[in-house]
This record gives C-alpha cells, sequence and structure tokens, in this order.
C-alpha cells in the first residue's frame, strides 16, 4: 500500500514536470491565450464563482455579507411558494419547449437539406429569421392575442363563433404558460438548426450510396444508421444551446405576461431570480437561485450528451 | 434468361435512382413531407409579415374591428413619425446611432482579435491547461445572462465602467460562442500551412495576423454576426443610465412604450428593430453555414 502511494507521488511529479517544461517551451501560446483568458476569468468564471459564495451569505449590497451557511437554499426550497411555482413552470416550459425545439430544428434542417439549392437559402432565412429578430418582435404577440376584441386571435374565434365574449390570453393564468411556449417555440430554431444545415451539408454522399447498397430500404432507417450518426458532434452542440434556452426562458413571459404576472402563473426560476436580485435586492437569495439553476443545467447537459452517445446504434 | 434481364433491368434503375442522389425517397412521403414545411414556413413567417403589416397601416386601421391582416391603405407615416418623435428627444438622433454603432463596431472587433488570437493557439498547439481551458469555455456556452448577472453588476461597478460604453464592450469580447465556433473552424486549417510559414521565418504573430487570418474569413463573418446581434439587442438598462449613452434599441422601446397614442410609430420601431440582424444575416448566410460546419462537439 505504502509503495503504491510512494509510486503515485512519483509518477504525479514527474507529469507535473513534464508539463512544467512544455509550458515553459509553449510561452508564446500562453500570451496569445492571455487578453481572452484574463476577461473570460473576470466575466464568466469569477461571476459564477462569486455567485457560490454569495449564495451562502445574506447580501443587500449596502452592509458587508454575513455568513449565514444554508439558509438561503433551506428557505428556497421549504418556504417559498412562489420559487416552487417558478420551478414548475421553467420545468414545464424546459420539458415541452426543449426538446420539441430541438427535435424541430433537426428535423427541418434534414428536410430543408434535400431542397435545390435556391430554396434552400431562401427557406433557411425563412425558419432562421423568427430567433434572431425574436428579441425585439416577439412583443407582436401580445397584439395577436389582445385581451380585447380587436386583438387577432380573439376577432377570428368570435367571428368563427367558437367564443362569444373575448378571452383574457395573457391576463388568465390558463392560457398563460401555453401561449408562452408557442412563442418560444417559435424561437427555438437558433443556432443549433443553422449547425444542423451545415452538418448535413458536409455527410459523405458515398455514404447514402453504399447504405443503399446494403438494403437500407427508406428515408427512416437511412436517418437513423446514416445521418444521424454522422450528426453526432452537431447534436451535441444543439443540445448545449437547447438546454441554455430551454432553462432561461423569462424575457418572454415577462414581456408577454407581465412582471409580475397574474397569480405568478407565468413566473420562472430566471424570472424570481430577477425579482429579488434586481428588485429587492437580496443578492444572497438571487445568487442562491443562480447557483441550483447552473447546477441544474449542467446535470442536465450531462444526461442528455450519455443519451446522444447511443444514438445509431 | 429472363431472370438475368430482370436482374439487369433492377440494377440499371437503382443506378439511375443513385443518379439522381434520392435512392431511398418514395413520392407520397416526398408529398406530405414538403406539404408540412412549407405549412411550418408560413407559421414561422406570419407573425413577422404581421409585423410589418402592422408597422404600414395607418392609425385608424391599427385600431379596426373587425382587425384586419394585410393593411387597406399602406403608409409610411408611422416612420416619418417615429423620426419626427425621436428628432424633438433632447439626445439628438444620431447620438443614440452613434453609441449604438460604437458599442457594436468596438465590441464586435475587439472581440474579433482576442477570441481569434486564443482560438488559434488552442486549435494548433498542444499545451498544458489549453484543453481544460476549453471545456470550460464550452460549459461557459450555457450561462445565460441572468445567472452571471448580478456579479457581473458588482465587478463592473468594482471597476468603475458603470454609466460607461466599456461596461458593454469590455465583457462582449469574453464571449464563449465565438471562441468556440473560431477554435472548431481553425482545426480544419492544414498545419502544414502553418509550419511552411515558420520555415521561412515568420514569427507566432506573422503567422496568426497574415496566414491564418484571412484563411478564417467564413468563421470571422459569423462571429460578426452573433456579436453584432448580440450588442445591437442589447439594451445594457442595468449598465448605462445617462440618456445620452442610451442605446438605439433601448431609446426606440422607450418610443414603444409610449401607450396607446404611440401604437403605430411602436409598430415601425418593431420593424427597425428586426430588420438589422435579419440583414445581416442574409448577407452572410454562405459563410455561416460554412463555419457552422465545424460546429460539432466531439467528446
Amino acid at each position: 500500500m505504502k509503495e503504491y502511494i510512494q509510486k503515485y507521488f512519483i509518477l504525479r511529479k514527474h507529469n507535473f514536470q513534464v508539463a512544467c517544461k512544455k509550458a515553459k517551451r509553449s510561452k508564446m501560446c500562453y500570451l496569445f491565450l492571455a487578453p481572452y483568458a484574463i476577461l473570460f476569468f473576470a466575466f464568466n468564471i469569477l461571476p459564477v464563482a462569486t455567485s457560490i459564495f454569495f449564495s451562502f451569505t445574506y447580501y443587500n449590497v449596502l452592509e458587508a455579507p454575513k455568513f449565514i451557511g444554508l439558509q438561503n437554499y433551506i428557505s428556497l426550497i421549504l418556504q417559498d411558494d412562489i420559487f416552487l411555482v417558478g420551478v414548475k413552470n421553467t420545468f414545464l416550459i424546459a420539458v415541452i419547449t426543449g426538446p420539441l425545439g430541438y427535435i424541430a430544428s433537426f428535423l427541418f434542417a434534414w428536410l430543408i437539406n434535400e431542397l435545390p439549392r435556391w430554396i434552400r437559402t431562401i427557406a433557411v432565412v425563412v425558419f432562421y429569421a423568427p430567433s434572431i429578430a425574436g428579441t425585439g418582435v416577439y412583443i407582436i404577440f401580445s397584439i395577436l392575442f389582445r385581451g380585447d376584441a380587436y386583438g387577432q386571435v380573439n376577432a377570428l374565434l368570435m367571428e368563427m363563433g367558437i367564443i362569444n365574449t373575448p378571452i383574457l390570453w395573457l391576463t388568465n393564468p390558463d392560457y398563460m404558460l401555453p401561449i408562452c411556449m408557442i412563442v418560444i417555440l417559435w424561437m427555438s430554431l437558433g443556432s443549433g438548426f443553422l449547425s444542423f444545415v451545415a452538418g448535413l451539408q458536409g455527410i459523405d454522399r458515398s455514404q447514402y450510396e453504399a447504405g443503399y447498397m446494403d438494403g437500407v430500404k427508406n428515408r427512416w432507417q437511412e436517418l437513423w444508421y446514416i445521418t444521424l450518426p454522422n450528426m453526432k458532434p452537431m447534436l451535441m452542440f444543439g443540445a448545449v444551446m437547447a438546454i441554455t434556452g430551454a432553462f432561461g426562458v423569462c424575457d418572454v413571459t415577462m414581456t408577454l405576461c407581465g412582471y409580475p404576472s397574474t397569480d405568478y402563473a407565468a413566473r420562472t426560476v430566471v424570472t424570481h431570480l430577477f425579482d429579488y436580485g434586481f428588485s429587492r435586492f437580496e443578492m444572497g437569495y438571487a445568487s442562491a437561485i443562480a447557483t441550483l439553476l447552473f447546477l441544474v443545467m449542467i446535470l442536465c447537459n450531462k444526461a442528455i450528451q450519455s443519451m446522444l452517445r447511443r444514438v445509431g446504434t | 434468361m429472363s431472370k438475368k434481364k430482370k436482374e439487369e433491368t433492377v440494377q440499371k434503375h437503382k443506378l439511375f435512382k443513385i443518379k439522381k442522389r434520392k435512392p431511398n425517397r418514395s413520392r407520397v412521403g416526398d408529398f406530405f413531407l414538403y406539404l408540412f414545411l412549407l405549412l411550418m414556413a408560413i407559421l414561422m413567417v406570419f407573425p413577422l409579415v404581421f409585423t410589418v403589416n402592422n408597422a404600414l397601416k395607418p392609425l385608424d386601421e391599427l385600431f379596426k374591428f373587425p382587425p384586419s391582416f394585410w393593411p387597406n391603405n399602406p403608409t409610411t407615416d408611422n416612420f416619418s413619425d417615429l423620426f419626427v418623435t425621436m428628432g424633438k428627444s433632447w439626445v439628438t438622433f444620431s447620438r443614440y446611432i452613434f453609441n449604438t454603432v460604437f458599442i457594436t463596431v468596438v465590441g464586435t472587433l475587439g472581440h474579433i482579435i482576442i477570441a481569434s488570437m486564443a482560438a488559434f493557439v488552442l486549435a494548433k498547439y498542444d499545451f498544458p491547461g489549453g484543453k481544460t481551458f476549453f471545456n470550460v469555455v464550452v460549459v461557459a456556452l450555457m450561462f445565460t445572462g441572468y445567472v452571471t448577472g448580478i456579479p457581473n453588476y458588482l465587478i463592473i461597478n468594482g471597476l468603475g465602467w458603470i454609466d460607461t460604453y466599456w461596461a458593454i464592450i469590455i465583457p462582449a469580447f469574453a464571449a464563449p460562442i465565438g471562441l468556440f465556433l473560431m477554435k472548431q473552424f481553425m482545426e480544419g486549417l492544414p498545419m502544414s500551412l502553418i509550419e511552411a510559414a515558420k520555415i521561412d521565418g515568420a514569427s507566432e504573430w506573422r503567422v496568426f495576423s497574415g496566414i491564418v487570418m484571412p484563411n478564417v474569413k467564413p468563421a470571422i463573418m459569423t462571429i460578426i454576426i452573433y456579436s453584432v446581434q448580440n450588442l445591437w439587442n442589447n439594451r445594457a438598462a442595468t449598465y448605462i443610465y445617462s440618456e445620452e449613452k442610451k442605446t438605439l434599441v433601448y431609446a426606440l422601446q422607450q418610443v414603444q412604450s409610449g401607450g396607446i397614442a404611440r401604437t403605430g410609430q411602436a409598430a415601425a420601431v418593431s420593424v427597425v428593430v428586426m430588420i438589422v440582424p435579419i440583414a445581416v444575416f442574409i448577407a452572410a448566410e454562405s459563410q455561416v453555414l460554412e463555419t457552422m460546419a465545424s460546429s460539432g462537439l466531439k467528446d
């Protein structure tokens, strides 16, 4: 046992020395990396680290942070009913729009792929436009779904005789979440979609011919045995982007349903974080929410990666 | 004999289908799938077209009952009204444009240079810590603005950048997506290109600026798209409070929230805000797709 530990340390020391030597030789690399690394550390790593630190404190910006242990997490999970509403909503939105948006991205990219070049160029713009323009434009849905008879959806339904009185789409808790989900789905063909379109173009044609000769019968078999395995790296990238989008929802719900929304029916975890961080200035509590959210996102990402590894086998 | 002939025709048929590159497709399936695609495309475009229509409607049509989809008498009044309103604010319209253009141009340029430098060494050299660093960047792709928002505010406050352009520009330099796409694209560059230049006596910086950068133009275009999108839509409401430093989008949205009387102008604002990112994307589409082809994440 002792010998084993000694050997382990010798090995470690050796590895470390090799690394040091390598590092000395590649000084240039570090010089090139340094500007980005410093900024990246300052604006991406440090915030997460401080967020974790503040989550164990009571901090209201004016006074120095006071260490209170796990109190934030305990009250978050056991006492904060609105947080649980937020968790439920975020979870619902993530579970429905995340996979649906992800699958839609792939499906559309796959269907577009076989179109002639000029149609493909137009189709990519058509499907991608909502996600780039969306941030400034989804406010249009609050006109479409306006609560009075001037709203397009209400007017249409009343004309068809389905309803008699206008429905308060964005103030009635029953309709808020579904409408938000529609809007989020509308905007969900983002970077992942582009990555899929480009990836599909890059697949070697001869593989399909070989597959045909080997007895691949229809487009679905072709998809599962040839296309998907070739697309694995892009699928991973798309998954990362989809998770980020699905758990980060808050702009859409806040713009459409108001902040705060009726009965907190459209509250998400990020809205809750926004509320405590930027309206009530309870930074410690908000940091605890951020930390939890972050943990869930990483776990979810790992789970999906291990799922994607099995594709096409 | 006949069997052989039959086989031959089957073979011929197969070859013909392969030449058409669609051996595994049925007509019926094609028809329904593309019909579905067309329907979805119409649904996707509908809100955007509706936005444009709304901006072209005169005020009385915006409040007509029953509401219409197409404008009956399209006008550009809403746009000219918008310019009048913007012209009357005590901070001149050109100042807002300058703010947005300055932030977007400086932020994008800096991001390209800094991220490309880092991507170059990460993609082309093997040095201790490089892989780990890149993995951390991939994880950072998942950080949404709100998760890091609070500590970021504290950090920027500590640096004394609140209410300056730098509060938006400098953090944009370190956006993970740019480094990620750039590194993946640079991996596709042949190492021999770099080695040849080195044998000819070029310094590392010369290799980077003279050889690598001109060869990654598609990736640069893509980074520009992402950066412009990000910075153009950045209202920066948390960091900037002086009216004369606000961005165009922020100013436009102030008009937009002006209530019923500004309904027409608000619709015009939506069009102005959405048109710029879409136009930039259309201009660079083919190059963006070339870059995205190498965006895959290997494990």
